[in-house]
């Protein structure tokens, strides 16, 4: 049967259309191939969320060697919507890229760039559907290594500036995600996470398990962009091709997300990361200084693409934020924000990639008037940042209503009260560049621009769609986010 | 009115009610190549709104309980309406002046050669969608989402010229309606969520027995100042900065749709989610009649220095809205029907000042009130209708504004705040004081720019515009007479908030 085999070919789905997408030479044949991969990856990781929502955690021994030997492939409500999530973003993305990547990418590199591309894709699911400490880290190198190339094939030249930069702390962040995995394998002298958790028992307080804690909480905030280590997400977003910022932004900085609170939860435990370290806090200050501070920061850009970096860093502090409130609600929060952040910022950096593709520039004196030129495309942004302020009716503020209730339920009201602070500079940030595309005179270097190809517009106006459909039904995302909530703080067994 | 809805269920009207404008703002925009259809498209869509919301009020009349099914959107958070006395009087008023405003905007809009009239009447039409939902929610967040969306909504309004002063306009007003919502309001909606565990809007109340005085009283805090549509100060300099968008912007929204959503959510607020048993026993609404009265002469003693027409009239609603609010803080039923009859009487008597205000400046591109010497020679109807909306505002029968203050009294006296008797009769002086200066100035003083001895000839704005400011101005008088007609209909909302207090309804 194929459906037992799901869990090895979400992974090898795109790691042969990467190999395969390098055998061509024109970047239409690639993209075709990109295409396939995308979708059939979309249609498995549906049917690995219909097998868990039905029957409950999967466990894949990868080339039949039994766990915790082998490498075992372990999917859980949670890790299936993370799945879900990727393949999502993925498969919508793809139509989208053609145009797009046509124009940014020089022709001779397009089949590389789609290879590459379904490198960073299979890394990504990897990381979400190992259950193997060791088989995590491949994966993480693998998305991490095809994301430098994705950023350094932008057309700035200060793409490889960023690509580098994210070379170095990206590398500094796998190497302290490695030395918590080693420390952790010599207490317990496994790497299949589930083994590991029960090995774990009676030498949580050792002082090698807590340092294993810090440097993996270190390592792997540093992929998540987590305040203040994301210097190097507003560059790498700001300067890669658009069609990679946008799936980057979408999904590399959740998985992380989704590494780390498989960590907390499932191999230390509740007690060990809550109780004993004053994780909550450290969470809770981070995440506060990344909404407060990247969004401030985010006030004063003039190039839109580093503006929705800078607010990308802030968003992820509500995700943090989650962590940090560590109650259901709060962490329901924080998980449903991990889709929701991923559908409002795909958006918005798709729309401002069809603006791009339109007028060749992302600075804001360029985009005077860009409303009436290209209304559904500058639509589209207006929308996915209606979801940014949080205005009711978008995925947005299901988020903020979770995290401003998780906060209640423990007397926070004063964290309820910076949460809804930090969003009105999103209105000031977004409201800038509205404001310009719709109520200035059409600058010169608009005067051209008309709506972009459909090929680029609709699968824009089908995520605008999805950032109100959740907004209004929440059943799918906030359902799926509070069972993994709950199975997390019940101890995720 | 009701053949129309004979047959149709509460839901179905319900529905129809907020589809009817959101499918009009959709056909105005497919019409948008000829603008004599487009502009029929807004008429014929305000008549059937105001059919349809006449039905309704057939219902509720008849005694009916019209409400839809729920919509659930997170557990414990939900979409429904439910018609109560109060949000049909606001739904009647908003849409049957969206008529007489959509005649009044052709001609404004035509007469001044406005740019960009499409969006003007599209984002109009999903405006008036958005106070309908404010109007009939069931629950707080039903209100809260359409309230975002009126703010939303009326923002591409405001900036609509698209010059320095209206982008710095809509800023401010998008800065502190959306500010105060999300900084105050929401925090106020998941502390009533968290406290009350419900979110309905429930006769009597949903706190009772749930909370001490303190904590209500920060939450109410939270709700007063969160609802910055009420323009309670200091939250009220969204309004003044509106006045940048076309006068039948600030007619039928900063006059009417707008505001009064505002102050009809701290009706709603007061009644339904505190109620006013337990707002008068802990007295935890008591520090609302002191900011409700300050904000009420502040506003009028700033009014008198505008020179400016609209914002003279702006700050005139900030100090009026305050009398909505200051009849709902008195947590009694002569207060309350006050209040919520208030929102008629001002609605007809403000929406007529604009009206003048709009033609005046159509006719002769005058917005200063030191520039309008004579202005009544030249246009004696408008200024005729702007004497009616004044003497409505200030107070005086036989016109409509007469019997809000009245009842507002009353409720002053039932709750024991006498010196709010001084500071109405100070507010009436004051209203005096900054709208007949206008009439005076227009009817006794030569024009300015007249040679001597010359008479003035008659010129007046284009004829929709003369139509719709006596439409509403003969609205002002037909009100003092059906002012029983609206105590009847309130009735039903305090009585259903709990038993009549001491006083009673005379």
């Amino acid at each position: 049967m194929i459906s037992e085999h799901l869990p090895a070919l979400q992974v090898v789905i795109p790691l042969l259309g990467a190999v395969l997408c390098a055998c061509f030479k024109r970047g239409v044949a690639a993209w075709f191939v990109a295409c396939v991969a995308s979708v059939a990856v979309l249609i498995v990781s549906v049917g690995l969320l219909a097998q868990v929502y039905d029957g409950g955690t999967i466990s894949y021994a990868l080339g039949g060697w039994r766990p915790p030997f082998g490498i075992e492939y372990r999917i859980d409500i949670f890790n299936a919507y993370v799945l879900v999530l990727v393949s999502v973003i993925g498969a919508v993305i793809m139509p989208y890229a053609k145009r797009s990547v046509e124009q940014e990418i020089p022709a001779d590199r397009q089949a590389w760039f789609y290879s590459i591309y379904l490198l960073c894709l299979c890394g990504l699911l990897g990381i979400a559907i190992t259950g193997d400490a060791f088989n995590a880290f491949v994966f993480m190198e693998i998305s991490s290594l095809a994301t430098y190339a994705l950023i350094a094939m932008g057309r700035d030249r200060r793409a490889l500036l960023a690509a580098y930069q994210y070379l170095i702390m990206g590398t500094i962040g796998a190497t302290f995600y490695v030395i918590g995995v080693g420390l952790l394998y010599s207490m317990t002298g496994t790497l299949n996470l589930v083994d590991m958790a029960n090995r774990l028992a009676g030498i949580e307080e050792s002082r090698a398990v807590l340092a294993a804690l810090a440097f993996l909480t270190v390592g792997i905030s540093l992929k998540l962009a987590l305040f203040p280590l994301h210097v190097w997400l507003p560059n790498a977003y700001a300067y890669a091709p658009s069609m990679a910022t946008a799936f980057l932004s979408a999904t590399a900085t959740k998985v992380a997300v989704y590494l780390l609170l498989r960590y907390f939860f499932t191999v230390f435990g509740v007690s060990v990361v809550y109780a004993d370290l004053p994780i909550s806090w450290i969470f809770l200050v981070l995440s506060l200084a990344a909404m407060f501070g990247a969004s401030v920061v985010a006030v004063f850009q003039n190039n839109i693409k580093r503006m929705l970096a800078y607010s990308s860093v802030g968003q992820i502090g509500y995700i943090t934020l989650g962590i940090g409130i560590a109650n259901e609600t709060g962490l329901t929060g924080g998980i449903v924000h991990l889709f929701n952040h991923a559908v409002t910022k795909a958006t918005l950096f798709m729309a401002v990639g069809a603006i791009f593709f339109r007028i060749g520039s992302v600075r804001i004196e360029d985009l005077g008037g860009v409303g009436k030129q290209m209304p559904w495309t500058a639509g589209a942004f207006v929308i996915a940042g209606f979801s940014l302020l949080g205005i009711p009716g978008t995925v947005g503020f299901i988020t903020k209503w979770y995290l401003g209730l998780g906060a209640a339920e423990d007397g926070w009201w004063w964290l309820v009260i910076l949460i809804v602070l930090s969003s009105m500079l999103s209105v000031v940030y977004i409201g800038r560049f509205v404001e310009v595309m719709w109520f200035r005179d059409v600058v010169p270097a608009a005067r051209r621009a008309k709506e972009p190809p459909l090929s680029m517009l609709l699968p824009t106006l089908l995520l605008t769609g999805a950032t109100i459909f959740f907004g209004f039904d929440t059943r799918l995302t906030e359902g799926v986010a509070e069972l993994a909530a709950q199975w997390l703080l019940s101890g995720a067994r | 009115m009701a053949a129309i809805g004979g047959t149709m269920t509460g839901q179905t009207l319900i529905t129809l009610a907020l589809l009817v404008p959101a499918i009009g703002a959709f056909l105005i925009w497919a019409t948008s190549r000829n603008p004599n259809v487009r502009e029929t498209t807004t008429l014929v869509t305000a008549s059937v709104l105001f059919a349809i919301v006449l039905a309704i009020l057939d219902r509720v009349i008849d005694g009916q309980e019209l409400a839809t099914g729920a919509f659930p959107v997170v557990p414990g958070v939900e979409i429904r309406f439910e018609v109560e006395p109060l949000g049909m009087l606001f739904a009647c008023v908003a849409s049957g002046l969206w008529i007489v405003n959509s005649v009044y905007s052709i001609g404004y809009m035509r007469g001044n050669k406005e740019p960009r009239q499409t969006p003007f009447y599209v984002c109009f039409a999903i405006a008036l969608a958005s106070t309908m939902g404010v109007a009939f929610a069931a629950n707080l967040f039903t209100l809260f989402l359409f309230y975002e969306a009126l703010t939303l909504s009326t923002y591409p309004l405001v900036a609509h010229k698209g010059d320095d002063a209206a982008r710095a306009g809509g800023r401010t007003y998008l800065l502190v309606l959306l500010g105060t919502s999300t900084v105050l309001l929401l925090p106020a909606i998941i502390a009533t969520a968290f406290i009350a565990g419900t979110l309905d809007f429930v006769p009597g109340g949903i706190f009772t027995g749930k909370a001490d005085k303190l904590t209500l009283m920060f939450v109410l805090v939270l709700f007063m100042f969160g609802i910055g549509k009420a323009a309670l100060m200091p939250f009220h300099k969204w309004l003044p900065a509106a006045m940048v968008a076309p006068t039948p912007v600030s007619a039928l929204l900063h006059a009417v749709a707008v505001v009064k959503a505002g102050v009809f959510t701290v009706s709603k607020v007061i009644i339904y989610v505190f109620g006013l048993n337990l707002l008068s026993e802990t007295g935890a609404g008591e520090w609302l009649v002191f900011v409700a009265a300050f904000s009420l002469v502040m506003a009028s003693v700033i009014a008198l220095t505008k020179d400016n027409l609209k914002a003279r009239l702006a700050y005139s609603t900030v100090s009026q809205l305050a009398y909505v609010v200051l009849g709902a803080s008195f947590a009694n039923a002569m207060g309350l029907i006050g209040s919520g009859m208030h929102i008629a009487m001002h609605a007809a008597g403000k929406i007529t000042l604009f009206f003048c205000a709009g033609a005046i400046y159509v006719a002769t591109k005058k917005t200063e009130v030191s520039d309008m010497a004579g202005i009544g020679r030249v246009m004696p109807v408008t200024m005729f209708a702007f004497l009616i909306g004044s003497l409505s505002i200030i107070g005086l029968p036989p016109l409509g504004g007469t019997w809000s203050k009245w009842f507002i009294a009353a409720g002053a006296v039932d709750s024991g705040h006498l010196f709010v008797i001084g500071v109405l009769i100070v507010s009436s002086l004051l209203n005096i004081a900054y709208l007949m200066p206008v009439v005076v100035r227009g009817y006794l003083h030569p024009p300015s720019d007249l040679a001597a001895g010359a008479r003035a000839r008659v010129k007046e704005a284009p004829y929709p515009c003369v139509l719709a400011c006596s439409v509403t101005a003969l609205l002002c008088v037909v009100l003092f007479f059906q002012a029983g007609a609206i105590e009847e209909l309130l009735k039903g909302a305090v009585s259903q908030a709990g038993p009549l207090l001491a006083g009673g309804v005379p």
